[in-house]
């Protein structure tokens, strides 16, 4: 499992080779990558910087894995996830999930985004036009990460 | 007690604070999340309305995300901010 904080950019191929030469007994790798758009809500959107909670946020995306790894049969997985001033265009995170079959693989991957939006302590703040302000958080997040629960 | 307080997003740029240390006296009820946002909301308007307001606030204890009724003890390390938006 790797977690990572960060302000620099990451290179998703290089860490998902890492991820997939480590065993030779993972046959299926899924990635997500989470990227800042140029418009939200109708903004446009210049800048984007994101605080994190150093130590509590490394705990809670350890936890997140543990949890995806205790519901499905993956073999590896990881998160980087950066922090600091960021530009339309710019990656934000990463998710890479390894296991023997893709329909696991492909649920905890989704479920590690799912429980990162809702749990993980980042916060982000966008500047537009007219000023800068605080995301609020979106109740269809909650949604999505609610449904894990049913299901 | 001593407790360590941190203040994260937009609790942290309102009430000008990041961390604090806090010493606690004991007053018969047990200190628990929601004694503290009370006690802290007495400092004036913006902390009233930070803690107490219409805003959600969640707390952690520890690096554990808890509920209003969640006990602190001696030397915890509490932190309030708003609902995350990460990703």
């Amino acid at each position: 499992m790797t977690v990572r904080v960060q302000t620099e950019d990451f290179d998703a191929g290089f860490e998902i080779s890492q991820l997939r030469k480590a065993r030779k007994d993972i046959g299926a790798v899924v990635s997500f990558i989470g990227l800042v758009r140029d418009l939200n809500d109708g903004d446009a959107v210049s800048q984007l910087t994101l605080e994190h909670y150093p130590g509590m946020t490394e705990k809670s995306l350890a936890s997140i894995i543990n949890q995806a790894k205790a519901r499905w049969n993956i073999m590896d997985a990881l998160i980087v996830h950066r922090v600091g001033t960021l530009q339309p265009g710019d990656q934000i995170v990463l998710v890479v999930t390894g296991g023997a079959h893709r329909g696991e693989v492909f649920a905890a991957c989704e479920f590690i985004m799912d429980y990162l939006k809702t749990e993980a302590p980042f916060w982000k703040k966008e500047a537009t036009q007219q000023g800068e302000h605080w995301v609020e958080a979106k109740s269809t997040d909650d949604e999505a990460r609610e449904r894990w629960d049913r299901n | 007690m001593k407790i360590k307080l941190f203040y994260f997003a937009r609790l942290k740029e309102t009430l000008k604070y990041s961390t604090e240390d806090l010493e606690l006296t004991d007053s018969g009820d047990a200190w628990t999340i929601l004694k503290l946002k009370a006690y802290l909301a007495k400092r004036g308007d913006v902390w009233g309305q930070m803690l107490m307001g219409k805003l959600k606030v969640r707390a952690a204890i520890n690096h554990e995300l808890v509920h209003d009724n969640a006990p602190i003890a001696d030397g915890d390390e509490v932190a309030f901010f708003p609902p995350v938006t990460g990703g």
